[in-house]
């Protein structure tokens, strides 16, 4: 997976799964840091994990549970105070359906 | 009153509960520090002298009906990632800036409890993600030793704030030594505690698998303090731990006979500082008189703990700083479809460093690469883990160098990302594994300081708290303080 540098098809790709727009030089940059990056974390290829399970939590704690009881929340005012955009206590986008 | 900044919090819990002193004394010798200092440092985002100012009024009233807590009248600086009602929570970055958190993060609210002080929020690197805050949207911030170099980060507000004695204490955040390196480079105590000792809930996430909020102060003792008035069980972060919370200043003093330090030799790589190398060795002959038992040891997946890291935090990043969307706070710049009101928001709201890393991380959890990088990623995570679990049933703290290098230059970094990652290399291990970490102050070279690290076995922050309050005691690295002021003359 090494010495292979990305190719800007592959860096409008990765982009837009993340919904970044880049400029037109941001797309030149991420292609030669990106892949500098790349070639330097690739090492972990060479580590014999075979037999090793991935980690999955470096403490030891068991499911987290709390009685079922009602409590206070945020009041709706206090969540929708920092919306760019809203109507009637709804946070407020364009329409995605036709 | 202005020697007041010269106290550490302990000694001015002392002078307060005393009434030899009042909190209002206590704010405003170091209203008047950050009013001579703050331009040159730039260690705050936003200060909050009002906020600090009804605190100490409340703080007095408290100290006198008896109620005072630990913190009680303490001036108290908070990384700008920490979430608070009454000033701007940033996080560094342009896409929050002006944004109102509804709810205190747990750690603010309990010092809030306590009428702490809050001078203000502290210089970060966007989200957290840099090693010299210089991927902050809104300002440089100085190392108070040498105002041209950085502080570190992506603390290094919180880091620089200390140093310069505009505050006793803070708090950062550590990801991958976000306390512990800037606390090397500015000369103070920096300590990341366990993984699950204190709550994230408010924090707001970079990867939260490895984030923990952790204090600086300029003594291993005030950092004892804030980390006693800030551990516990929250049932808002179901990663918090509820194991006891020891009285870590209780256990200090004595020597160190029967305690057994480790040293690896990995942690002495290519392209490390000398001098570094040559101070940490001193360090580690100090321990030897103070009674400790030097036992070598090997972590031999060290080496891979950098890139490691640089697949898991991103990864995890790329996920949490997708709720960044411009629809529910910060930045929106809305256009005629939702996609490109995504893709503008977040391709102009966010800096660089941030799309860096949210590009790596999406691209390490992609389709046809989930595999190679990020499961692969977690598997030799598990391998830097066992080797910390087998270090320590024979040792019971690890000494070794903060960072390979003192502070350098700002902008000495800015164009290679790799050669700013390498900083982190000696503190990423320990989240890996989710121990503790403490960094402490350790030599000077050429007048920047340098840092000894200590981490210990998960939960046992007690014994690494003595070890480097052992160490602090017997040397004198802690008692100088940058020269600010002669610095801040010869500028104007």
């Amino acid at each position: 997976m090494s010495d292979k540098k990305l190719s800007l098809e592959e860096v409008d790709h990765v982009a837009m799964l993340a919904r970044l727009g880049l400029e037109p030089d941001e797309r030149e940059m991420m292609r030669e840091q990106l892949s500098s990056i790349l070639d330097h974390i690739s090492l972990l290829q060479s580590v014999d994990t075979s037999a090793i399970p991935p980690t999955a939590q470096v403490i030891t704690l068991q499911n987290q549970m709390r009685a079922d009881d009602v409590h206070d929340s945020l009041s709706l005012d206090e969540v929708m105070k920092n919306a760019p955009d809203s109507e009637d206590g709804m946070f407020k986008v364009r329409a995605v359906l036709e | 009153m202005s020697e007041l900044i010269n106290r550490s919090a302990v000694e001015l819990r002392d002078l307060l509960d005393n009434g030899e002193i009042s909190a209002v004394d206590v704010l405003d010798a170091h209203l008047a520090r950050v009013e001579a200092v703050e331009a040159s440092v730039n260690a705050f985002i936003t200060i909050t002298d009002d906020v600090a100012r009804a605190q100490a009024q409340a703080a007095d009233q408290r100290i006198k009906n008896g109620t005072a807590g630990p913190m009680t009248g303490i001036p108290v600086g908070l990384k700008d990632i920490l979430c608070t009602t009454d000033a701007p929570t940033t996080a560094g970055s342009k896409l929050l800036e002006g944004y109102q958190s509804p709810y205190d993060a747990t750690v603010v609210k309990m010092l809030r409890e306590q009428d702490a002080l809050f001078i203000g929020k502290a210089n970060t690197d966007e989200f957290a993600m840099g090693s010299s805050t210089e991927h902050s949207a809104y300002q440089f911030t100085s190392n108070p030793w040498k105002l041209d170099h950085v502080p570190g980060g992506s603390s290094g507000g919180s880091a620089a704030a200390v140093s310069a004695q505009e505050v006793s204490v803070s708090l950062g955040s550590d990801t991958g030594g976000s306390i512990r390196q800037p606390a090397g480079f500015c000369g103070v105590v920096g300590l990341k505690p366990t993984y699950g000792r204190v709550s994230r809930f408010g924090l707001i996430a970079f990867a939260s698998s490895l984030d923990q909020i952790g204090p600086f102060a300029r003594s291993v003792e005030d950092a004892a303090l804030l980390l006693g008035a800030i551990s516990g069980k929250d049932p808002n972060d179901a990663t918090s731990v509820d194991t006891p919370i020891p009285d870590y200043r209780a256990t200090f003093g004595g020597d160190l006979t029967g305690v057994r330090v480790g040293v690896a030799e990995e942690y002495q790589i290519d392209g490390m500082d000398s001098r570094v190398e040559e101070s940490v060795k001193q360090a580690i002959g100090e321990l030897e008189k103070l009674g400790a038992e030097i036992v070598p040891i090997s972590l031999p997946h060290t080496e891979h703990a950098l890139a490691t890291y640089y697949i898991i935090a991103p990864a995890e990043a790329s996920a949490n700083l997708a709720r960044f969307d411009g629809v529910k706070y910060g930045l929106s710049l809305a256009q005629d479809n939702l996609l490109d009101t995504y893709l503008q928001t977040r391709g102009k709201g966010f800096g660089p460093e941030v799309k860096r890393r949210i590009m790596l991380g999406t691209y390490a959890l992609s389709s046809g690469y989930y595999d190679a990088y990020y499961v692969q990623a977690q598997k030799v995570r598990t391998l830097i883990k066992r080797d910390f679990d087998e270090a320590f049933q024979n040792v019971d703290v690890i000494a070794a160098p903060t960072s390979p290098t003192v502070s350098f230059q700002r902008g000495a970094r800015s164009a290679d990302p790799m050669q700013m990652y390498l900083s982190d290399v000696f503190t990423i291990p320990a989240n890996m594994a989710g121990i503790p970490g403490i960094a402490v102050p350790c030599g000077f070279a050429d007048g920047l300081p340098v840092s000894l690290q200590f981490m210990g076995r998960a939960f046992d922050e007690a014994t690494v708290l003595r070890v480097a309050y052992a160490y602090e005691q017997n040397t004198e690295w802690h008692t100088s303080n940058p020269p600010l002021d002669a610095q801040i003359t010869t500028a104007s």
